[in-house]
């Protein structure tokens, strides 16, 4: 068996090959897609419970408090017992609402998480799929979360719900053009929509450095935009607390609720991954010109680590946002885009064109 | 068929009635928003209140007036102790007694940590209106270290009960100095880190600068007064015009700005903090020697007559009426609160605004519920 932790390539090929000779290609297939599922399962459980868990305890840093800290060693097990206790809650049946969209929703917004954390790469060869539109993909898909939000809110017969899942609804149609458009600057610099091509490309040093300023620019754009696409704060308002409760979930309880609790911290995960993927050079280590030791030393921590790395080093920034900022108002969240960010992100992605042009990057 | 649908939907029926509580995180208490929405605008507020109404005055009319007191802890919560002494001064003022200086100074100082603590929980509750939940920890961080305080020497945490008519009820705890002046000295220094987390926060500008503004006219028409009213430029405070206990005897800038926006109405309360503690540091070091209570008769019985007195809360002005017949009991006792009369001019302030200014609003208004239903 041939594992290398540095390189699965060669042991996602070894799997299928033996899976191959044991059975029928269509049933191979069939066998590569429930074990990729089952392990997405896994993977989603797990990152959702640590987010949640590294979430109260980075608000517990910024609020001068100690965060949980009973159960387990520094509180790691609560999120569990959270979630054991969402799993055994009632499901309290809501009157004059639409069944059946009230219990479609939290789907919706899970199965598209799941459908955009397949297109992600996580290491050399683990990567569930690799298309050759990968971006695009990944634009179209986590776009559609937004449904989810839409029946939730409408379904619930609940006026507050209803004003969530509109903002939400106003506030992600609006800043997908700024996420995408960033991200587009950065595909005319890596001359590829492919993920594993676009990390490859960083092996010479990541976008966010080569990218000359249009991609700092956009990398700042691609988490202003990112941050509000997850309705965290201070974008939150499809939630606000303050002024509707819970927004598009109010009435949503028990393990349904938590559907939606984890799926906003997985996109979360989500929109860091993709910044660290795009701007910060996925799995790739980091390295410095010619120097020999350093680099050496990076290329010996196993790109998964990298990748986990620099993906929690950007969701603690998303973090910090909801912790310090106040939350705007709808109208402002709506200047903010298409006066602000729309304009400065058309003249980025020229500039970036231009300079791909003239070939002045590295 | 197509214009009698349109005849039907009129601009009355479009709109969207939600109600904000009695259960609502940002109504500070059951308080009950029947609010009128168009879209997000904001067409009509209808405050609707008595949710917590426990007929103080009627209750009044049946206690003696060392019992009064303790009841008006219950109608502003945050402003106990003015409360109380609100009372007191009344009924000293009817008995004609002579307070000595030590009561005087020892009332000022709780009134201006009591006001600082109020403020504090402002801030904090004010934060978390508009969606900084920090805001919230670092208030209550430093409020505890008054309410220690306050537990120290009078045994409450809020509701202190410490006057009682012709003084108060113990003497000052020996560490009562040491600890007010390490709070202020800890407070001087967190306030900047206020200024910079929500004061000077361009979001929070944005969410409240130029928001529900009221003109001086209508701060003085509306009767608003407390820092709401001082934020519009209405000249109103009590401390001032009309200064009680001893207030003659210390410096204070009355905080007053024109603008009378959501911003302001903020920055008065976060600048009284500041006139608070230069009042207390003033006093602290001078705190007269002398009995910290007058004897009173066991059976206080007020002269036939009606007796007036206001205070300064930390909300704004509040009124005491009280008619004694002679009795030990009063005939009718009548609370002027600020808060009712702040609440009044809620509706004016947030029409053609959006839902998360009526928020703002409400919270730049500070609103306490018990003081509002009493």
């Amino acid at each position: 068996m041939p594992f290398d932790i540095y390189d699965f390539t060669s042991f996602t090929k070894w799997i299928d090959t033996s899976l191959e000779n044991a059975m029928s290609p269509f049933w191979t297939t069939v066998t590569e897609m429930a074990i990729a599922g089952v392990l997405f399962i896994l993977f989603y459980a797990v990152v959702g419970l640590f987010l949640v868990y590294a979430e109260r305890k980075v608000c517990a840093f910024v609020q001068n408090r100690l965060g949980p800290n009973r159960l387990g060693p520094y509180g790691i097990f609560q999120t569990i017992a959270d979630l054991i206790k969402l799993l055994f809650k009632e499901l309290i049946p809501i009157k004059n609402a639409d069944r059946f969209l009230f219990n479609l929703a939290p789907y919706i917004v899970i199965i598209v998480n799941f459908m955009v954390l397949g297109a992600i790469p996580y290491a050399k060869g683990l990567h569930a799929i690799d298309f050759n539109i990968g971006i695009f993909y990944i634009i179209a898909v986590s776009s559609m979360s937004v449904i989810g939000v839409l029946l939730a809110g409408w379904s619930s017969n609940n006026k507050y719900s209803l004003i969530g899942a509109m903002r939400s609804g106003a506030q992600i149609v609006s800043y997908e053009l700024s996420v995408g458009l960033s991200l587009i600057t950065m595909v005319i610099f890596a001359g590829s929509m492919q993920l594993s091509v676009i990390v490859e490309a960083q092996r010479t040093g990541w976008f966010i450095f080569k990218g000359h300023i249009p991609a700092f620019i956009a990398f700042v754009i691609y988490i202003i935009a990112g941050t509000a696409e997850t309705n965290r704060g201070p974008f939150d308002l499809a939630e606000a607390e303050s002024e509707l409760t819970a927004g598009y979930h109010t009435e949503y309880s028990g393990i349904k609720f938590a559907f939606f609790y984890l799926a906003e911290f997985i996109n979360m995960f989500i929109v860091a991954s993709i910044a660290a993927t795009i701007f910060l050079g996925g799995w790739m280590p980091f390295h410095i010109g010619t120097w020999e030791g350093f680099n050496r030393i990076m290329d010996f921590v196993p790109p998964f680590i990298w990748y986990l790395g620099k993906t929690f080093f950007v969701i603690w920034v998303i973090m910090l946002f909801k912790w310090t900022f106040p939350r705007l108002r709808i109208d402002q969240l709506l200047t903010l885009e298409w006066k602000y960010l729309l304009p400065i992100n058309l003249v980025n992605v020229l500039i970036m064109a231009f300079i791909v042009l003239m070939g002045w990057h590295f | 068929m197509e214009e009698k649908a349109k005849d039907i939907i009129t601009d009355e029926q479009q709109e969207y009635i939600i109600n904000i509580g009695p259960q609502h995180p940002s109504t500070h208490g059951v308080m009950r928003l029947v609010v009128s929405l168009k879209g997000e605008f904001v067409l009509n507020v209808e405050p609707h209140i008595g949710y917590i109404h426990r007929g103080i005055e009627k209750m009044c009319e049946s206690l003696t007036y060392p019992q009064i007191i303790h009841l008006t802890d219950r109608m502003d919560y945050l402003s106990a102790h003015i409360n109380n002494e609100a009372v007191c001064l009344a009924v000293e003022k009817a008995l004609e007694v002579d307070i000595p200086d030590r009561v005087k100074v020892i009332r000022t100082l709780m009134s201006e940590l009591t006001r600082i603590q109020s403020h504090e929980l402002f801030w904090a509750s004010y934060g978390m209106d508009l969606g900084g939940q920090t805001c919230y920890f670092y208030g209550l961080r430093d409020r505890e270290m008054v309410l220690d305080i306050f537990e120290e020497t009078t045994g409450g945490r809020m509701i202190v009960s410490y006057n009682c008519p012709g003084g108060v009820m113990y003497d000052l705890h020996p560490n009562f100095r040491k600890r007010v002046k390490e709070f202020i000295k800890h407070f001087r220094k967190v306030l900047p880190e206020y200024d910079d987390i929500l004061t000077n926060n361009v979001i929070f500008h944005g969410r409240t600068v130029g928001i529900g503004p009221l003109p001086l006219k209508e701060a003085i028409a509306y009767g608003i007064t407390g820092p709401s009213g001082r934020a519009s430029g209405f000249s109103c405070d009590v401390r001032k015009h009309e200064p009680y206990s001893a207030y003659d005897r210390v410096k204070f800038n009355e905080v007053l700005f024109t603008e009378g926006d959501s911003y302001h109405r903020y920055l008065a309360r976060v600048e009284e903090m500041r006139e608070s503690m230069d009042i207390i540091e003033q006093l602290i070091d001078n705190i007269p020697e002398g009995p910290y209570a007058v004897k009173m008769k066991p059976v206080i019985k007020l002269p036939e007559g009606e007796y007036y007195q206001r205070v300064e809360t930390a909300r704004g002005e509040l009124g005491v009426f009280i008619i004694s017949d002679g009795n030990k009991l009063p005939y009718r006792v009548k609370f002027r609160t600020p808060n009712f009369a702040n609440l009044s001019v809620l509706n004016h302030l947030v029409k053609g605004f959006k839902i998360a200014d009526l928020i703002a609003i409400f919270g730049s208004l500070d609103f306490v519920i018990p003081d509002i239903d009493r």
